[in-house]
């Protein structure tokens, strides 16, 4: 009794997992750039030159409908291309390598190539092999390896074996631009507070204003992700007032005291 | 045709507000949580294997971890 998936069953590689609280950070990888490698059919002989010619047409930014089995609404929309490499061939079958914004569907990609070479192709197979800062040749384990490392902890009580493969969340925000707020700031925040001038210690460049930020404490825990209300170039010169507002809350309350006024 | 950046490409740098001290006692570096606040703030790099959905594939992760939630950042589209 297998309802639709929405995802494709047939694609691998990188799927990173949240556990209990980190799931709070998910949104922030669907919103993160992937590359994939794909396996492309195509429906006849086509020579290669042809192919990577028209490979290199979809850099940029291209129009895309989602196809037909989608787990969006079927509007034709943008997304950004950052590379699609060529990476070889064998017969109809081609390779290569492809970049993308979040939403980018491949499936579609190999349909709309297919449409340009004019003899028509499909997706073959897929491999997801980045997913924002995750990538497939940094500590990717397999189901197997998490089964057996977590009945290897269990047999021998040695930490380490858990600590290997499961990250902190905080990894899955190193691309995301942060601020680093006093631990003062920290407990208004988990509270659902926006973030003032004040509580500001430092931060990371080329903010601009809705841009997705994450705030950080001093030693390195994410407090939670914002959107900002300024620029960097702002924030660094304001002494008040709010500069992003907080939209999703990742760490507990109480971690940090309380040391906001009023209130109770 | 313009070539666009990809944003795992995009360096950054760290600009300097104001300076203040961290109280150890509060909080910890992420390296430095306990075995069980590290799980329940922990992230797994899985590999997908072909065949189950990656929601399939969350859910075994939470069953074999004993986990009350898992959930995944892979995409709903492909």
């Amino acid at each position: 009794m297998r309802r639709e998936s929405r995802g494709n069953p047939k694609v691998t590689g990188v799927l990173p997992t949240a556990l209990e609280e980190a799931t709070k950070i998910i949104q922030a990888l669907l919103l993160a750039g992937k590359e994939y490698i794909c396996v492309m059919k195509l429906h006849s002989q086509v020579p290669k030159d042809r192919i990577k010619a028209v490979l290199g047409e979809f850099h940029g930014t291209i129009y895309q409908r989602p196809p037909v089995r989608a787990s969006v609404k079927r509007r034709l929309r943008t997304r950004k291309i950052y590379y699609v490499d060529f990476l070889e061939m064998d017969g109809r079958n081609v390779l290569f390598k492809v970049g993308c914004e979040a939403g980018t569907y491949i499936r579609k990609l190999c349909y709309d190539i297919g449409e340009i070479l004019g003899c028509g192709a499909h997706m073959q197979e897929l491999r997801r092999t980045r997913v924002g800062p995750f990538v497939e040749d940094e500590g990717l384990v397999t189901l197997h390896d998490v089964s057996y490392m977590f009945a290897r902890w269990k047999e021998t009580n040695d930490e380490s074996l858990l600590r290997r493969f499961i990250c902190p969340m905080e990894k899955a925000l190193e691309l995301v631009p942060k601020i680093y707020i006093r631990d003062s700031a920290v407990d208004a925040l988990c509270h659902g507070a926006h973030l003032a001038a004040p509580g500001v210690l430092s931060l990371d460049t080329e903010i601009k204003p809705n841009d997705t930020v994450a705030i950080f404490t001093q030693k390195g825990e994410a407090v939670a992700l914002s959107k900002a209300l300024v620029s960097t170039e702002k924030i660094l010169k304001l002494d008040h007032g709010l500069v992003a507002k907080t939209q999703r809350v990742l760490m507990p309350r109480g971690v940090y005291p309380r040391m906001w006024r009023g209130g109770l | 045709m313009q070539r666009i950046s990809a944003h795992w490409g995009i360096k950054r740098s760290l600009a300097v507000k104001a300076e203040d001290e961290t109280n150890p006692r509060f909080g910890h570096k992420p390296e430095e949580r306990s075995l069980q606040e590290y799980m329940k703030f922990g992230i797994i790099n899985l590999d997908k294997p072909a065949g189950p959905s990656s929601h399939e594939v969350t859910a075994w992760v939470k069953r074999i971890l004993s986990l009350k939630r898992a959930g995944h950042g892979g995409t709903l589209e492909a």
